[in-house]
């Protein structure tokens, strides 16, 4: 009551409410829509497994910080396989992007791409484009891929621009004829650019090989493994106790050597046969 | 009184057109127009003709091989999340500033961007369509959303506001190709429409807010040497994108000189357009002393 006595103060009042309670309800609705877009950013940095960054492309999270969307790399790539993502697209809006199945990338050497790029999102450091880490080809499926069911496609190999080191083929025995080879492609992650050549040529209706992002295709040992054999090769010897030659406790006049079995021991006496009497004919006189 | 209710009926601008002539009453306007499309064209006869005067889009582009232009505002956001941009970018946003300190902020706005041709084609047909009111927010919540996009970029670690930005959306959309941006567009086209007058640029774009803090200090200017031929027959006002900028430069409110100083007038030109006593005129920020003195006589004598 006393307050509306005096109207001066009541209307000094009741603006301040009022520029409080616009003030309020600003904020809290930026606020909001602030949180919906965090969230919604967040989630698009998870690239589409289809979608590989152009050569020199920071890691994902990175990327999409310094990317600034300009399409620079997509102008100066000569072969036009860059594509700026759409508002509908499951990344981040108007970031480069290929799509290796439909257009691999021809490893340029001058690499325009990165020099286009004004930011860092493109390392400008990345000078030889036989070093880039577009991603990673992995032989997904081994039911369709021609050379595992013995034939010799061999396509993927022989597109490789990085020929003989990003992707082998590794002789198998073809255990269904029996008498034949399996030549399996093999793909080491130490040389493969991501490109997608492979992706690209393989003849099978949806590709066998596939370029994926690295951060799906790799996998990452625990950093306390050490492979025995390298640092036994690193330190010149056996990290633990020395090899022993191992002792065989042979029945008189045997030996046994790894890799050739038993024999006799010459100028001993050759022990008889021995026979197997509670065992099936067919496995009698079997040596061991 | 007859006379006010004929007033009534006339569109703002049309006592200019009768009094200056159609040309010279739109004069600001058509050359801000060619303006605005000369400068998408530009961007567009690269991917349509191959004929690449410019490459990129608004948030950087790179012309003739010589010319590195980049949007301050993109790379702050970039930046806030850690990244350092390469030399060429920085060059870009050093002559972008420069540029629009002597320019004017927002004029970017009215004479750059993209979509102010959409709002201004929705505040054009809401006029002529009568439509009135509609929700009402504070010109200031643009910067509360500017400040909402940086923090969203610390938080995220990436440039979120990217995600939704209508000004690159539509400018990258019809360089690149547009995909579902047009749903935005549209979606601003009609909220300008239907729910709030000047609702995108005048309110809520963090873009513009962004430019209107160059402008606090930019050079180019609408000075009103001739304040007191006003007939307040309210036309610049019916044209004004942000209305508030006006009234102190011209009612002298607490002795303003006669130029607008508020960094959110757009510097369009369309009140020096629709004005028939030839009020406003473009001009700097710095007042010649006799601009001053009579600007300063005048409120005196108010």
């Amino acid at each position: 009551m006393e307050k509306t006595a005096n109207p001066k103060v009541s209307t000094r009042g009741s603006a301040r409410r009022q520029f409080i309670a616009d003030t309020a309800r600003v904020a809290c609705g930026v606020g909001l829509l602030g949180l919906g877009l965090g969230l919604y950013s967040r989630h698009a940095t998870a690239l589409p497994p289809a979608a590989i960054r152009p050569p020199g492309a920071l890691p994902e999270t990175s990327f999409s910080a310094a990317c600034i969307r300009c399409g620079m790399c997509v102008r100066d790539c000569p072969y036009d396989i860059l594509h700026l993502a759409k508002p509908e697209e499951p990344m981040s809006t108007g970031t480069p992007y290929f799509v290796a199945r439909q257009i691999p990338c021809e490893m340029c050497e001058d690499i325009p791409c990165v020099k286009a790029c004004p930011t860092g999102a493109l390392d400008h450091s990345l000078k030889d484009i036989n070093k880039a880490k577009m991603g990673l080809a992995v032989l997904v499926d081994h039911e369709t891929c021609l050379n595992f069911l013995g034939l010799r496609c061999d396509i993927c190999y022989r597109v490789c621009p990085v020929i003989d080191k990003a992707i082998t083929l590794e002789p198998q025995i073809n255990e269904r004829t029996g008498k034949h080879a399996l030549f399996i492609p093999v793909v080491h992650s130490e040389h493969c650019t991501g490109c997608g050549k492979c992706e690209k040529a393989c003849p099978t209706e949806i590709a066998a090989i596939k370029v994926f992002p690295l951060y799906m295709a790799k996998g990452q040992l625990s950093a306390h493994y050490r492979l025995g054999w390298v640092e036994k090769e690193k330190a010149g010897a056996s990290l633990v106790a020395p090899d022993i030659e191992h002792q065989y406790n042979m029945p008189e006049g045997m030996k046994y050597e790894n890799g050739k079995g038993l024999s006799t021991v010459p100028g001993t006496a050759v022990p008889p046969e021995p026979t197997f009497q509670g065992l099936p004919k067919a496995l009698q006189g079997n040596k061991l | 009184m007859n006379a006010v209710a004929k007033k009534g009926a006339l569109r703002p601008g049309a006592e200019a057109i009768a009094e200056k002539g159609w040309l010279a009453a739109h004069k600001w306007l058509i050359l801000r127009r060619s303006s605005q499309i000369g400068i998408l064209l530009l961007f567009l006869v690269g991917p349509w003709f191959g004929l690449w005067v410019v490459k990129g889009n608004l948030n950087y582009s790179y012309t003739l091989g010589v010319l590195p232009l980049a949007d301050p505002y993109l790379l702050l956001q970039s930046l806030v999340t850690g990244q350092i941009p390469e030399k060429l970018a920085l060059i870009g946003v050093g002559i972008v500033l420069a540029f629009y300190l002597l320019v004017g902020g927002r004029s970017y706005c009215s004479w750059v961007c993209p979509v102010n041709l959409v709002t201004d084609f929705a505040n054009w047909l809401r006029a002529r369509l009568g439509l009135k009111g509609g929700a009402h927010l504070s010109r200031t919540t643009r910067y509360w959303i500017l400040g909402m996009t940086l923090v969203a970029a610390a938080a995220t670690g990436t440039i979120a506001w990217e995600m939704l930005n209508p000004v690159s959306m539509l400018h990258r959309g019809l360089i690149f190709g547009l995909g579902a941006a047009w749903m935005v567009i549209i979606g601003v086209f009609l909220f300008d429409l239907f729910v709030m007058r000047q609702g995108w640029c005048g309110h809520l774009c963090p873009v513009g807010a962004f430019y209107s803090l160059i402008g606090k200090l930019s050079v180019t200017r609408i000075r009103l040497p001739a304040r007191e031929a006003c007939n307040d027959c309210m036309d610049c006002f019916a044209v004004c994108p942000e209305q508030q900028v006006i009234r102190p430069a011209l009612k002298a409110i607490n002795g303003a000189a006669p130029v607008i100083i508020d960094a959110n007038c757009t510097n369009c030109g369309r009140c020096i357009d629709v004005c028939s006593k030839d009020v406003f005129q473009f001009g700097t920020r710095f007042s010649s002393s006799h601009l001053t003195v009579t600007g300063t006589a005048h409120a005196a004598l108010k």
